[in-house]
C-alpha cells in the first residue's frame, strides 16, 4: 500500500531523513516511535506531500508521487490525516468539516455528503455535536471530529500524527478507542505516537526511528520486549519506566 | 468578571470638563467673534424640488448627489474588493510572477496621491477603455424597462461612461489597500489549516476558497470596514473629474446660494450618516461572526 524507498530529506542544512525504506501492506497498522526531533512526524508527512521529499521514490496504492499533480491529488483523496492540534475549520460546524472534502473533492451531492458524515460521527460516537463549531467541543471531541472528516473521504490509508500529544489526560482514551475500533476495521494506519499502550494492543510492526533514520523495525512483541538496539532500549526504558 | 468600565474615576470628569470646555469656547467664537448670519432655509429646496409641470415632489441636487455617492459606494466596495481579493491572494501566492504583479500594483498606486491617479486614470478609462467595450451604444440600445433598470443601478443613462470611469477609478485605487488587508488575513491563518485543507483531497485553489479565505476575511473585518468608509469619504474625489455626486452638488450649490458654511456642513453631516450607519452594520457583523464561533 505504501513504499518508500531510499527517501531523503533535508531542511536547509539538515538532514532530516536519511535513507528512509518502509513499507506498509494493505490492512497492515504501523506504529513509529522515537524521541521527538527524529524525523518521525516529517516521514508521515511525507507520504501525502505535505512536506516534499528530496530523494527517493514513494509510492502509495500504486500511484508515485512525482512533480505531476494530478498524482498528488490522488494520493491526497486516498490518504486521510489526522494531526496533534486537529486542524479543524474553525468557521465551518461539525457537519461542514466533514462534508466539505467529499462535496469539493470528490462532488458529492449535500444530501449524501451530509448522511456519510452524519453515518461516521456517529462511529466515532458523537453524533449529536453535528451543527456545532469546533471551538465549542473539547479536545478529545475535536480529535474524533478529526478523525470523522478524514474518514468521510473513504481513504485507503489513514495517517495519525501524534493524535494524541495536544489531549489532556482524560481524553485520550476516547481517542484511542476509536483509533483501536478504526483499526478492528482492517484500515491501512500509519500513527506517529508514543502510546506505547496502544501500540501493543494494535500494532503489526513497529518502527523506531532516531536522527532521521529507522533503528530498528520489529513486530510488537520482540519491539518491546527484546529491542535489538541499544537506542531502542534506552528510548523505552525512558518512556515506560513510569 | 468583573466590569471595571462602568466606573468613573476623577480622570473621567477631567477629561469631559475639558471637552465641554472645547466645544463652549468654539460656540463663543462662532458667535461672538465670527460675524457670520447663519441661514439655513435655502438647504430643504435642495433636498427636494416641487416638479411644476407633473406637481410632484422630486429629488434636487442634494439628494440627487447622495444617490449619486451612494452607487458609487455600492459598485466601488464590490469592485475594489473583486480586485483587492485577487491581488490579495496574488501577493501570497507560491509563484513569483503573481507575487511580483501585486507587489507592482500595491507599491505603484499606494505611492501615489489620489488626485494626480484620478485624473490620470479617468481619463485613460473614459477616453480608451469603456468606447472599446461600446458601453454606449449598449446603454441606447435598451428598452425602456430596461434603462429604469439602469439609471436605478447606475444612475442617469447619459452619464454612464462618466459614472463608470469615475468607479472604476476610485476602486483601482481603493483596491491596492484591500489587497494589503487580505495578504495580512491570508497570512494570518496557520499552515495547519492549509494541511487539513490538502488532506482532505482539496486542491490549492479549493483549500484557498473554502478554507483559508472565508476565515481571512472574517479577521480582517475591522480594517475592511475602515477601507470602506474611507472609500466612501474619498469618492467625493471624484467631483475633481466632474462626476456629480454629493461634493460635488455641494460645490455648485454653496457658489451659487454663498452659503458655505450651512452647505458644508449640512453635507458633510449627510457623509456621516452614510458612514457612520455602514460602520454599525459592520460593527454587527464583526459580532456576529465572533458569536458564532464562540
Amino acid at each position: 500500500m505504501i513504499e518508500m524507498r531510499g527517501v531523503n530529506k533535508w531542511f536547509d542544512d539538515f538532514h532530516v531523513l536519511r535513507d528512509i525504506d518502509l513499507r506498509v501492506a494493505q490492512g497492515e497498522r504501523v506504529v513509529i516511535c522515537g524521541p521527538s526531533g527524529s524525523g518521525k512526524s516529517t516521514l508521515i508527512r511525507c507520504i501525502n506531500a505535505l512536506e516534499e521529499h528530496d530523494e527517493g521514490e514513494i509510492v502509495v496504492d500504486g500511484i508515485t508521487l512525482d512533480d505531476d499533480s494530478r498524482h498528488l491529488s490522488a494520493i491526497r483523496q486516498e490518504v486521510g490525516m489526522v494531526f496533534q492540534q486537529f486542524n479543524l475549520f474553525p468557521h465551518l460546524t461539525v457537519l461542514e468539516n466533514c462534508t466539505l472534502g467529499p462535496m469539493k473533492a470528490r462532488g458529492l451531492g449535500r444530501s449524501d455528503a451530509r448522511a456519510l458524515a452524519m453515518e461516521l460521527l456517529e462511529r466515532v460516537r458523537i453524533p449529536e455535536q453535528a451543527d456545532k463549531y469546533p471551538a465549542q467541543l473539547s479536545g478529545g471531541q475535536q480529535q474524533r471530529v478529526a478523525i470523522a472528516r478524514s474518514l468521510c473521504m473513504r481513504p485507503r490509508v489513514m495517517l495519525f500524527d501524534e493524535p494524541t500529544s495536544a489531549l489532556d489526560p482524560e481524553m485520550i482514551k476516547e481517542v484511542l478507542d476509536v483509533m483501536v475500533d478504526l483499526a478492528g476495521s482492517d484500515m491501512t494506519m500509519v500513527c506517529v505516537t508514543h502510546e506505547m499502550g496502544f501500540a501493543r494492543t494494535v500494532a503489526d510492526m513497529m518502527y523506531f526511528m532516531d536522527d532521521g533514520q529507522i533503528v530498528e523495525r520489529a513486530p510488537p512483541q520482540q519491539f518491546f520486549e527484546a529491542p535489538a538496539s541499544e537506542r531502542t532500549r534506552t528510548f523505552l526504558g525512558q518512556i515506560l519506566s513510569h | 468578571m468583573r466590569s471595571r468600565r462602568k466606573r468613573l474615576t476623577p480622570l473621567d470628569f477631567v477629561i469631559f470638563a475639558a471637552v465641554i470646555a472645547v466645544v463652549a469656547y468654539v460656540g463663543y467664537r462662532v458667535e461672538s467673534v465670527l460675524v457670520y448670519s447663519w441661514d439655513w432655509s435655502a438647504i430643504p429646496g435642495y433636498l427636494f424640488r416641487h416638479d411644476a409641470d407633473t406637481g410632484a415632489i422630486v429629488p434636487n441636487l442634494l439628494v440627487l448627489g447622495l444617490l449619486t455617492t451612494l452607487r458609487i459606494a455600492f459598485w466601488g466596495m464590490l469592485l475594489a474588493s473583486a480586485i483587492g481579493i485577487v491581488l490579495g491572494v496574488a501577493r501570497t501566492s507560491r509563484r513569483l510572477f503573481p507575487r511580483l504583479v501585486g507587489w507592482a500594483y500595491v507599491g505603484f498606486i499606494r505611492n501615489i496621491p489620489p488626485v494626480p491617479f484620478l485624473f490620470l486614470f479617468y481619463f485613460f478609462i473614459s477616453s480608451q477603455i469603456l468606447p472599446v467595450i461600446e458601453i454606449e451604444a449598449f446603454v441606447g440600445g435598451l428598452s425602456d424597462g430596461g434603462t429604469q433598470v439602469l439609471e436605478l443601478l447606475f444612475g442617469p443613462a447619459d452619464l454612464i461612461v462618466n459614472f463608470l470611469s469615475g468607479v472604476i477609478s476610485l476602486s483601482m485605487m481603493m483596491a491596492a489597500y484591500i489587497a494589503e488587508i487580505v495578504r495580512a488575513g491570508i497570512q494570518s491563518i496557520a499552515r495547519g489549516q492549509y494541511e487539513a485543507g490538502y488532506s482532505v483531497g482539496l486542491s490549492r485553489l479549493q483549500t484557498l476558497r473554502y478554507v483559508v479565505l472565508p476565515q481571512a476575511v472574517q479577521r480582517v473585518i475591522p480594517p475592511l470596514a475602515g477601507q470602506f468608509i474611507t472609500l466612501i469619504k474619498d469618492s467625493s474625489l471624484v467631483a475633481l473629474i466632474s462626476i456629480q455626486e454629493l461634493s460635488f452638488m455641494a460645490m455648485e450649490i454653496a457658489i451659487s446660494e454663498q452659503r458655505f458654511f450651512e452647505v458644508w456642513i449640512f453635507t458633510g453631516f449627510m457623509y456621516f450618516l452614510v458612514c457612520y450607519s455602514l460602520a454599525s452594520v459592520f460593527n454587527r457583523l464583526e459580532k456576529r461572526a465572533a458569536a458564532a464561533r464562540r
